[in-house]
């Protein structure tokens, strides 16, 4: 019961000034179609150097719960999910929009956020230090298969080619490996001087995130913005919440199932909404409403990637895997402020890990009453056209590389890994596992490395790291991920076949 | 294929060994995994469909030069709030679907162009302390 020891620490002027400013940037940037949560957090990185590493972390934690809720706004009143995440919101909530029920569907979708979030939150909060005891059993052997098992899951797991994922996975690896080694002090893969220092994560994620979408908008030339936001007539509060918790089976099935695809690292809320949406229609006695506005679409779809939220934090917070791409930049987020997650994390930082995690929990209520506030107005705040957008983006991502080191170097990295990123996309390659890549190199090879001479002075590097329990359930549980997405995707081919 | 030929033939040839070795475990995958996406390719078996149309090319190229030239020159030259300036407002205009012939259109692009940079000025110099470049104006 930790957490309540340091509940009062998010309730200082600071902190809950930040995590309201985070909330409200939050609804307005997940609403803004184009802007992913994952691009709005590594946007927002550096603007937390100057603060406190658990107002830093407060502000980050803000944004990624409003950003990912924020989204439901355009996808009910534009019918553009304003994240992947939201994907399902749109099937029943832009039809009711259509049908006057704007407001009610956006009621709904707060609601259910808020009991998805919480029980996510709550998840989390009592997960984390179970995961973290189980943890500290690891030695290098361990913590390297760990790091290389959270590559493989985000690389093969994450959608498309398997073999695609994990090649990303390798370039991010091996980035991770230019600059000067740490223990003999070799310069490795320095073409040009600019790379001596090696790739900085913050500028690099920075680059493979916002510079991918800075292009995307690009190349919709001069594209007329006639987005309509559909007008939101007034709904009674009341009314919503009593839909809301009378449709307990599709927020139970959301919420447990956004909770559960969380806790997988690197799955994310994209497949959580859906599987949520379809799970809930298939359980549901109103199976026919389903896609011609009905709310129990919209509770099922929300409910779910707000729980997926807090227990995508868990293996972060633990073992250092992310269980989103938005978690993964959470944790560039945490390595820059020195805050290293491991076993041992709630031992070293508890001032700033439980006032975080706290934090997430009041956002959650904080995230449901601004959401139903100002939900309507910042449709209109999102509309702003795609080139203005773009623009804005570049400038932001561009001040953001330069302010990590005030280096230069940072700014090209950022650029040049960013079109690079584009062009691996457009062939599908993903940016997850290629940033977790470059966040897990340099724990994976730091482990490997003390393992190494751990195992010259006994039986040597094979049996080392090829032997005992805990390495041999890691390793059969690389081999699984790959096999699992590899006849996921022999079946997806065979099914595309038949067609 | 060929990067990761690249990769793998430094992390085998460089010294000392101990600092290539995890570049070598790494490289060897690497290498893997690129010539079996080569060789999918090769015999279309993968997706390779997700070419870039010319019409996206013209979309995308000054944009990206744009952008590039602000990175890679005007942001050390000019000093990035000048930079940022230029390359705002070029990008918006450029792309802007509005009528280029309406003044009001062109006071709109440089009322969002100053509007942004006094934002960024605020926010990188004066809260965040942030010290960029500042070669032409804005010392």
């Amino acid at each position: 019961m930790d957490f309540i020891y340091y509940f009062g620490e998010v309730f200082t002027f600071w902190s809950f000034g930040l995590l309201l400013l985070g909330t409200i940037f939050g609804l307005i940037l997940g609403a803004t179609p184009g802007l992913s949560p994952t691009m709005a957090v590594a946007l927002a990185i550096p603007f937390t150097f100057k603060l406190e590493p658990a107002q830093g972390l407060i502000l980050l934690g803000a944004l990624y719960t409003s950003t990912v809720a924020g989204g439901a706004v355009s996808a009910i009143l534009l019918k553009i999910p304003g994240a992947p995440a939201n994907i399902a919101t749109t099937l029943d909530g832009y039809t009711m929009a259509q049908k006057g029920e704007g407001a009610r569907a956006l009621q709904v979708s707060f609601l259910a956020s808020l009991f998805g979030g919480v029980i996510g939150v709550l998840l989390l909060i009592f997960l984390t230090p179970i995961l973290a005891q189980w943890a500290l059993a690891f030695g290098p052997s361990e913590s390297f298969w760990v790091a290389i098992l959270g590559v493989t899951i985000i690389g093969t797991l994450g959608g498309g080619s398997v073999v695609k994922g994990l090649l990303a996975g390798c370039i991010g690896l091996w980035l991770s490996t230019i600059g000067f080694d740490d223990i003999l002090g070799t310069q490795r893969f320095i073409f040009h001087s600019s790379l001596s220092g090696g790739i900085n994560i913050i500028a690099a994620l920075i680059g493979l995130f916002a510079i991918p979408q800075v292009i995307s908008m690009f190349a919709r030339g001069r594209q007329a913005h006639d987005l309509e936001v559909i007008n939101v007539k007034p709904h009674s509060l009341i009314k919503s919440v009593r839909e809301v918790f009378s449709s307990f089976r599709a927020l139970g099935i959301g919420t447990t199932v956004g909770s559960i695809i969380g806790l997988i690292p690197g799955v994310g809320g994209q497949i959580a909404g859906l599987v949520a949406y379809d799970q809930s229609k298939n359980f549901s006695t109103n199976r026919k409403k389903f896609g011609k506005g009905h709310h129990e679409g919209v509770i099922a779809a929300e409910s779910a990637n707000n729980a997926m939220v807090g227990p995508s934090l868990v293996p972060l917070l633990t073992l250092s895997i992310p269980g989103s791409p938005t978690a993964a930049v959470l944790l560039g987020g945490l390595i820059i402020h020195g805050i290293f997650p491991g076993p041992n994390i709630f031992r070293d930082y508890p001032t700033v890990v439980w006032p975080f995690i706290n934090s997430m929990l009041i956002g959650q209520v904080v995230m449901c009453i601004f959401g139903l506030a100002i939900a309507g107005y910042a449709a209109r705040i999102a509309r702003v056209p795609s080139h203005i957008m773009a623009a804005i983006v570049l400038t932001l991502a561009i001040f953001g590389s330069y302010s990590v080191q005030t280096s230069m170097n940072d700014v090209y990295v950022m650029m040049i890994l960013g079109i690079g990123m584009y062009f691996l996309e457009r062939y599908g390659y993903s940016a997850a596992p290629l940033v977790l890549g470059l966040i897990l190199g340099p724990i994976a090879e730091g482990n490997f490395v003390e393992g190494s001479m751990i195992a010259n002075a006994q039986n040597g590097i094979a049996t080392y790291f090829l032997t005992g329990t805990l390495n041999l359930v890691l390793i059969l549980m690389v081999i699984a991920s790959i096999s699992y997405s590899v006849w996921l995707e022999l079946r997806s081919s065979k099914a595309g076949l038949a067609l | 294929m060929l990067i990761g030929l690249w990769v793998a033939w430094i992390s085998f040839t460089q010294n000392p060994t101990e600092a290539f070795l995890f570049p070598r475990l790494i490289s060897t995958i690497f290498l893997a995994l690129s010539i079996w996406t080569f060789v999918a390719a090769w015999v279309k078996t993968s997706d390779v469909s997700s070419t870039i149309s010319t019409a996206m090319w013209i979309n995308i190229l000054p944009g990206l030069i744009i952008g590039a030239i602000c990175v890679f020159w005007m942001g050390k030259a000019f000093g990035f709030y000048t930079a940022s300036t230029i390359t705002v407002f070029s990008l918006i205009s450029y792309y802007d679907p509005a009528p280029h012939r309406q003044i009001s259109s062109w006071a709109k692009r440089i009322l969002v162009t100053a509007g942004f940079i006094a934002v960024m000025y605020l926010l990188f110099a004066m809260l965040l302390g942030v010290f960029t470049p500042r070669e032409t104006l804005f010392r």
